[in-house]
């Protein structure tokens, strides 16, 4: 019955079940002020008090109320949001329904002043935002961040990166996830932006990680079993045979969808992994459980 | 023993400064803006500083499991750039509201000149507007008639002294700063301000009440390790445990924690994992067994001078 609901009055209705009447007062009356205030004054004390009056709690939404959020806006994945962080989008997606063209000044401006939570949230909320290519050039400036937490808010849960990035911008933001130690399953898109350019440089990153001793991801291989070439298909072996199990198994997923027939004899090496792809047991999901349950 | 230092300008230090900071015993840091040495000709440049000290630095310093804090103001050398002044004014409204802003600060006068008291009392009724707390930078010259008129200026501008914080005191100042009801700050800065021997003097005869201690390392020739080695030399010279806590530690923590920005929580229980955060947890506080705190006492002896106790 929510098909036809939009980003913004989902956040309204979270926000209204969740805050005590002061607090969603508070909130009403801060939106009214801020749609017919004519300087960003307003704005600015909107969105630095709303953690101060709203609290920094977790969303925590249910199931249901996370896929009306999938049903409006496909991929937008709130599922850690903040009270304060739904509150400040909330802000922000009105202003930008009311006035598009300096929405995006406004916004760029906000993303050059934020603190760490507020460039979360601006991001996060990206692909809610009238796409404009003055967006567009703020969220490659947010990907160039040292911080590692900035950095997720773009490439995590997030459907902007799959819906709008070249492949040179998509190739980059892979690896730079690899570099700073990011998962790349919560990568929206991931099989389906996997292309051949990116499975070479992740190659010649794997190699340039082995001539250092140092380990490789078995997410890593999960980018480059669709694309390999015959010469790729000598460093997925290689990972299928190391001694560390998960690696392991993250090459031998990756042989398992490479098109390439010499794959097959590869596989067919290890038969009780093999035999687990076959039947569903091992797939880059209970891979990726296994790795997150060792690392922690 | 945990300690903050409620005055330290980070943005100047090193990861080594971090790592000796964290190995000490601080648990978090406050950064007031400040001058930086060169002066600031356009507005842009105290954006892209406050941006830096409310973003990256605090990201910085939970690497090494500090929490970060910071103040928000136009100092004193600057407010006499009228220019510049009244662009920064126009922006500071901007930064005083991001999350882990304690106060206005450090504000107050230099050569104290017209445009500096104009100045000063804007900010004031910024922080009342705002309802945040002030930290005053004392100036190093005519400081004691400096440090009484930036009092004066508070109560003439009706401000609650509990909500302000008077820094860089030495013995002349802190006698009258204390008698008006204010948290005294002394800034423990080789050569300049306070040695740390002069500081034990001081606990001596004034007890703790409203009395903290800071570093204010900066990019001069300053101790990152002031607030930890003015404990120990304080508990190695007799004065109460209870006393070296609280202005070692609890005083900064009520003083700036009215602005409800600062919370003990905040390193004694963060979240475990928290995506929303910057903070990768003390190594103290989790067991220390973290190769870091190793690195950091065995950095070169010149370098961090961990052993040599007195600062003068
Ligand atoms: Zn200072």
């Amino acid at each position: 019955m929510n098909r036809s609901r939009t980003p913004q009055s989902l956040l309204s209705q979270w926000l209204h079940d969740r805050l005590p009447a002061d607090q969603w007062d508070w909130l009403q009356q801060t939106l009214v002020t801020c749609a017919k205030s004519n300087t960003d004054r307003e704005l600015y004390i909107a969105l630095g008090m709303a953690p101060r009056k709203l609290g920094k709690a977790d969303l925590a939404l249910s199931d249901a109320e996370l896929s009306d959020a999938q049903a409006a806006y496909a991929g937008w994945t709130p599922s850690d949001w903040s009270i304060d962080g739904a509150a400040r989008l909330l802000v922000l997606l009105m202003l930008a329904e009311q006035n598009q063209a300096d929405f995006d000044t406004t916004l760029r401006s906000l993303c050059a002043t934020a603190d760490v939570s507020e460039s979360i949230v601006y991001y996060r909320g990206m692909a809610l935002f009238p796409h404009s290519a003055e967006l567009d050039e703020q969220l490659g400036e947010g990907l160039r961040t040292n911080m590692s937490a900035v950095f997720e808010a773009i490439a995590h849960n997030n459907p902007y990166p799959q819906e709008h990035f070249d492949d040179h911008r998509w190739n980059h933001m892979i690896l730079k996830a690899l570099f700073v130690d990011s998962r790349l399953y919560p990568i929206q898109g991931l099989d389906q932006r996997a292309n051949p350019e990116l499975a070479q440089i992740l190659c010649h990153y794997a190699h340039e990680r082995w001539a250092a001793n140092r380990p490789v991801t078995p997410e890593l291989w999960r980018c480059v079993g669709p694309h390999a070439t015959p010469i790729m298909l000598a460093d997925l072996q290689r990972a299928s045979q190391s001694k560390d199990p998960l690696e392991h198994q993250g090459a031998m997923l990756a042989l398992s969808q490479c098109p390439l027939p010499e794959a097959t004899k590869y596989i067919t090496a290890f038969p009780d992994t093999a035999e687990a792809i076959a039947n569903g047991t091992l797939t880059w999901d209970a891979l990726t459980y296994r790795l997150n349950s060792t690392t922690q | 023993m945990m300690f903050i230092d409620p005055h330290a300008h980070m943005i100047s230090r090193t990861t080594d400064d971090y790592q000796a900071m964290a190995a000490s015993g601080v648990v978090a840091v406050i950064e007031p803006s400040f001058w930086i040495g060169q002066p600031r000709t356009f507005v842009g440049s105290y954006i892209d500083y406050l941006s830096s000290i409310i973003g990256f630095e605090r990201f910085r310093a939970g690497q090494f499991g500090i929490r970060h804090y910071c103040t928000v103001g136009l100092n004193s050398k600057e407010a006499n750039n009228q220019a510049l002044a009244e662009g920064v004014m126009e922006i500071l409204p901007r930064f005083a509201l991001k999350e882990g802003v304690v106060a206005i600060g450090e504000i107050g006068y230099d050569e104290q000149t017209d445009l500096e008291d104009k100045y000063f009392r804007l900010q004031l009724e910024l922080a009342k507007e705002l309802d945040l707390p002030v930290m005053i930078h004392t100036p190093h010259r005519d400081k004691k008639r400096g440090t009484t008129r930036s009092m004066d200026v508070c109560e003439e501008h009706g401000m609650d002294p509990s909500k302000i914080i008077v820094d860089h005191n030495n013995e002349e100042t802190v006698q009258e700063v204390l008698d008006r009801g204010y948290w005294a700050a002394f800034s423990i800065y080789p050569s300049t301000k306070m040695g740390n021997e002069r500081m034990v003097e001081i606990l001596a005869q004034y007890g703790a009440d409203r009395i903290m201690v800071d570093s204010a390392c900066d990019w001069g020739i300053s101790e990152p390790l002031g607030v930890a080695k003015t404990a120990k030399l304080a508990l190695q010279r007799g004065i109460p445990k209870e006393h070296v806590i609280k202005v070692c530690y609890q005083n900064a923590l009520d003083a700036y924690g009215q602005s409800g920005q600062m919370h003990e929580d905040d390193w004694l229980n963060p979240a475990p994992i928290d995506q929303r955060t910057v903070y990768e947890g003390n190594s103290i506080l989790r067991g220390g067994r973290d190769p870091l705190v190793e690195d950091a006492t065995a950095a070169p002896p010149n370098k961090l001078n961990a052993d040599k106790l007195i600062i003068k």
